[in-house]
């Protein structure tokens, strides 16, 4: 007997962190835009959350198993999408990652990421909770694999990186073995020295941009000058940082692009490590209500989408904070629902109304 | 399907508790990252930080300027802006140097040249590749200031020099501060690029003329756009400096010496106050102000008529007659030159070599062998004295020593006497040689500035005076120390007195104010000046035994011999002592009648001073000279056409004027603008003629209008 679907099971908790990040997103992209061009981004921003929350709901309303029965289509889709984009997509910065439909311009990018997470949970449900074989681990990795490459040709190096952890995810929840994962672990570190040492597969930004972070007093008015911005822009921010709008690094534009990728620099340079280390807490506790949400999930495809959406939002987090902490190198990933930008917005809106359509179906049947 | 496949299967708690542990781990990692870069390191940061967007930005503090004793200005300072390039903050400079040269009126190939100059550099170094910019390519860095970053200017206050060389030498110049004197350390001061004085006065005063520079702390974005500033530090003006020089007798000597190769020394003989000092040939300074360009400079510093030798302290030259008025001095202190009666016959035998007097004297003494210069009778005093004795006076009265005037790079001179050709030569004296000394030729060198002394001090009871041309109690006013500075680091024979007979100065004296008075044998009848007391000599020395001559490399080119005049007015308790030098001159009364020149503007000044005329008008300017002004007039009455100009008030008006010879002439600009003015109708003041034009017919001429206040 099916239940009465309410939005009573919504999990309004989760909401509530969401949009508290939403909101320090609005404040810190007015802060960082207010005497630039880009001024009234915030307006903008909102009216992406306004849109993402909107489509949070709608996508809610989906029983997620039609989803994953339309996810290998959409998958299609975007497959052949990710073509055009490099055939007629404009070009941004030297990257072609955008086409037009009519006046709307989008990434397909962000969107093969919910795809990819759908994709791959179905597949894994599929096979059930046994033993993996090689060619169920192979059959996974060309799932992956086939848009990370369409991707990294854009050249998109961020985003392809993004799409990895839903197949560790995947194939670490789906039941690999300790001894498969070794193995893949040698060849994957040999295949990455390979490419490193190829030169043809990796362009020399993106090489630099992955090397500078180590030390970037090594190259400071090129590709370490981003990271040494960012770290004086963090470092100085000190405990209680300086306040909203008086970010020196910020306000005098020593910071690159403080409301996209380094919008964490700039809100710990205004507000410090007590502003850095909660906003560090609400990313947790979103993290931990998602992974509770797997476990009260109705069935193992429910479990796999949210684990799939942890999975890249842990990524996302841990890459971009890292970048700007100088632990990891510049890859251009933004930070989920704070870097100003309506792709990413509604890729996180979207793959969180995914995770509360499963928490609202946890107690069908 | 799906749904139905795997109902009621559940991930591992396990994996998902293993995954929880994972993101907490990394949220540990960060925050442990965040608590190591803002907590453990804020301080670093902080200052990186700042030094990001602080920029120190130096203020130039303007120079002090110089007045002549009348604090009338001689050397001013006027704005000016300096362009730089620093190549830190462009990726490709080199691509930009075409815009930049263009932009900035450069050669390419000069722009590119002084980049080679600076290229070892760093980069952050401001390399200066435009001085004085003009407002247009102000205009063109400011409009540029996002395609070239790299392009910085600041403003610096310029030396304005007078024109035409006008006490060049005396006042020096100034220019970039060279690799010797950063490495003395008494100039420690000094920093790499500062403008500092080279010569002259600008050199010697430097360190009260150049004040302190400031500095303002800019904060920049990381454009290096200026967004506002910290603080502030106040550059202190250099101290101006009151010249003991007075304009009108610096431009008469200017005018009296003309083009001819040769110096002027005008000095007070109570006090060493210079009061003009001329050489010749002079150069603009006002090249040395911005960067002297490279041909300039090489034409200067190989031309073999050293225009930046400054002559009145540096020629050292055999001074001919001029020396007999020391050898009267010797002979008559000596008690040998009273009673000494030679009969001149057109030289002597002495040493067995014939000694030559320019003309047949015959009977002279003391009275008269001075205004007459008979060489014969100062032939005989230099045998009767021998070297020793007069070596001993000349050294008393300075020759061969700096008189310690508080100018750059004075020369000594020389003094020869039996140790000194001992030492310099290793052999003993010759006693001919005396007899060429007692003439003043042979080995002695004496410079103008040496002669202004010793003929001071022979004319003033034997108070001898230390040159200076800035007043040295105003110095020690300013910094006790400086001038304390100033004593040591021009040493000379400075003030000393001399002890004399009264009577052998005033003797000598007579017979100098002789030579300007009418007699068959007086050096300088055509110098004299009617109801001026001049005492005067004259000196005529050969240039063949000029060792300055062979040490600078000319031969036989100018053969004319070096003229000279010495004088004092008046011949009691002098005011004035004048030295003329003119290198390779005509006769000797060529230097007195300049002299006599400089000394008569002295005393016509003097006695217009004194009763109360007013000083001698400045010749008019050859062609008008256009001049703009602007004047406010109360506003005309209502309905009379003019209806743009608020009531009540007063209003700007301007217009333009040729000033001719005779006072304003009116070309009128401004009657062109007005409707209801007839036109080419004169507005001026005062037209030729002498009517004036009521100011309120000049009021409609041009109608400015002010804004209410």
């Amino acid at each position: 007997m099916r239940r009465i679907l309410s939005f009573r099971d919504f999990d309004w908790a989760l909401l509530l962190m969401v949009l508290a990040l939403c909101g320090i997103s609005l404040i810190e992209v007015h802060s960082t835009t207010m005497h630039t061009r880009f001024a009234s981004f915030e307006s903008k921003q909102m009216l992406f959350i306004a849109g993402g929350v909107a489509g949070m709901f709608i996508l809610a309303k989906i029983d997620y198993h039609r989803l994953l029965d339309w996810a290998p289509w959409a998958y299609g889709i975007f497959l052949v999408s990710l073509v055009l984009v490099k055939l007629i997509g404009h070009k941004v910065m030297g990257a072609r990652r955008w086409i037009g439909i009519g006046p709307v311009q989008f990434q397909p990018s962000e969107w093969v990421k919910l795809v990819l997470v759908l994709v791959i949970a179905r597949y894994f449900a599929n096979l059930g909770a046994r033993n993996l074989t090689w060619s169920d681990i192979f059959k996974a990795f060309a799932m992956v694999g086939i848009p990370m490459i369409l991707v990294l040709i854009q050249p998109d190096l961020g985003t392809t990186l993004t799409y990895a952890p839903i197949l560790i995810a995947g194939l670490f929840l789906g039941g690999i073995s300790f001894k498969q994962a070794a193995i893949l672990i040698t060849c994957f570190l040999v295949l990455a020295g390979g490419v490193w040492s190829s030169g043809k597969l990796l362009k020399p930004y993106q090489k630099a941009r992955l090397t500078s972070f180590i030390n970037p007093a090594n190259d400071p008015r090129g590709s370490g000058y981003q990271i040494n911005q960012s770290l004086i822009a963090v470092g100085s921010g000190g405990i209680w940082g300086k306040g909203t709008e008086k970010g020196t690094q910020t306000q005098g534009y020593f910071l690159p692009i403080p409301y996209t990728d380094f919008i964490f620099a700039a809100f710990s340079e205004e507000h410090g490590f007590v502003g850095a280390v909660f906003v560090l807490l609400l990313y947790f506790l979103v993290l931990m209500r998602l992974i509770q949400n797997a476990q009260t999930a109705a069935d193992l495809s429910g479990s796999l989408i949210i684990m799939g959406i942890v999975a890249v939002l842990t990524f996302q987090i841990l890459v971009n904070v890292g970048m700007v902490i100088g632990l990891m190198p510049v890859t251009g990933i933004p930070l989920p629902l704070m870097s100003y930008g309506g792709s990413s917005v509604l890729f996180t809106f979207l793959a969180l109304g995914v995770a509360m359509n499963v928490r609202m179906r946890r107690f069908v049947n | 399907m799906v749904s139905g496949s795997n109902r009621g299967e559940k991930l591992p708690t396990l994996k998902l508790t293993v995954v929880q542990y994972g993101i907490l781990l990394m949220m540990l990692a960060l925050i442990g990252g965040l608590w190591r870069l803002q907590v453990l390191d804020v301080q670093n940061y902080r200052v990186l930080a700042q030094q990001n967007r602080i920029r120190q930005e130096p203020i130039l503090a303007p120079r002090g300027k110089l007045f002549d004793r009348y604090n009338r200005i001689i050397v001013d300072d006027y704005p000016s802006v300096t362009c730089f390039l620093v190549r830190e903050q462009n990726k490709n400079v080199q691509a930009d140097l075409p815009l930049i040269a263009k932009g900035l009126d450069l050669k390419l190939d000069d722009l590119q040249a002084t980049l080679r100059h600076y290229r070892s550099e760093p980069g952050y170094q401001p390399i200066p590749i435009k001085e004085d910019v003009t407002a247009d390519e102000q205009a063109f860095i400011a409009a540029h200031r996002n395609e070239l970053p790299e392009l910085e200017t600041i403003d610096v206050e310029r030396r304005l020099y007078p024109r035409d060389g006008f006490a060049a030498h005396l006042i020096g110049y100034v220019g970039e501060v060279s690799e010797e004197d950063l490495n003395n350390p008494r100039f420690a001061y000094y920093e790499p690029g500062d403008v500092v004085g080279k010569a002259g006065v600008e050199e010697t005063y430097d360190q009260l003329l150049r004040g302190q520079d400031g500095s303002r702390e800019v904060i920049v974005d990381s454009h290096g756009r200026e967004v506002g500033y910290f603080g502030i530090q106040h550059a202190v003006p250099g101290q101006d400096l009151r010249l003991t020089i007075d304009n009108d007798l610096q431009r008469a000597a200017e005018l009296a010496l003309g083009d001819r190769q040769g110096a002027i020394v005008a000095m007070d003989p109570r006090n060493g106050q210079i009061l003009a000092m001329v050489s010749r040939p002079s150069f603009d300074p006002n090249e040395f102000a911005i960067k002297i360009d490279r041909a300039d400079w090489n034409k200067l510093i190989t031309d073999p008529d050293h225009p930046l030798m400054n002559k009145a302290i540096q020629a050292q030259l055999a001074p001919g007659s001029v020396f007999k008025v020391l050898m009267s001095v010797a002979g008559l202190q000596e008690g040998v030159a009273q009673n000494l009666h030679v009969f001149c016959n057109g030289g002597a035998d002495f040493y067995g070599h014939l000694y030559h007097c320019d003309r047949h004297h015959g009977p002279e003494d003391i009275e008269t062998a001075i205004p007459d210069s008979c060489d014969t009778f100062f032939y005989t005093l230099a045998d009767k004295l021998g070297i020793d004795t007069i070596s001993r006076y000349g050294k008393m009265f300075g020759f061969g020593q700096k008189t310690g005037i508080d100018l750059p790079d004075e020369q000594p001179g020389l003094m020869p006497s039996a140790e000194w050709v001992m030492h310099a030569y290793h052999h003993k004296w010759y006693a001919g040689e005396t007899i060429s000394v007692g003439i003043g030729q042979g080995a002695i060198e004496a410079t103008p500035i040496q002669l202004a002394r010793y003929i001071s001090g022979v004319a003033s009871d034997g108070h001898m005076v230390r040159p200076h041309v800035v007043f040295p109690d105003e110095i020690s006013k300013i910094s006790p120390d400086f001038y304390k500075g100033i004593l040591e680091s021009f040493p000379g024979s400075g003030d000393a007195n001399v002890p004399m007979d009264p009577q052998n100065w005033m003797l000598i004296t007579d017979a100098m104010a002789q030579i300007t008075e009418p007699g068959p044998f007086h050096t300088a009848v055509s110098a004299h000046l009617n109801g001026i007391d001049l005492a005067g000599k004259t000196g005529t020395a050969e240039v063949i035994s000029d060792t300055f001559l062979k040490a600078s490399g000319l031969k036989g080119k100018e053969t004319a011999p070096n003229v000279w005049f010495v004088g004092v007015v008046p011949r009691r308790n002098p005011e004035l002592v004048v030295v003329v030098l003119w290198m390779h001159g005509d006769f000797s009364y060529y230097p007195a009648r300049i002299g006599a020149q400089v000394v008569k503007a002295y005393v016509d000044k003097k006695r217009r001073e004194a009763n109360n005329l007013p000083p001698e008008k400045a010749a008019a300017p050859a062609s008008p000279v256009e001049v703009g002004a602007l004047w406010s007039v109360p506003n005309p009455p209502p309905g009379k056409g003019n209806n743009t100009v608020a009531q009540g008030a007063t209003r700007l008006q301007g217009g333009h004027f040729f000033l001719g010879r005779d006072g304003i002439v009116a070309e009128n600009a401004a009657a062109s603008i007005s409707d209801s003015r007839p036109k080419n109708k004169p507005v001026s003041p005062r037209v030729a003629g002498g009517s004036a034009v009521n100011p309120s017919e000049l009021a409609s001429a041009l109608a400015i209008r002010r804004k209410d206040p």
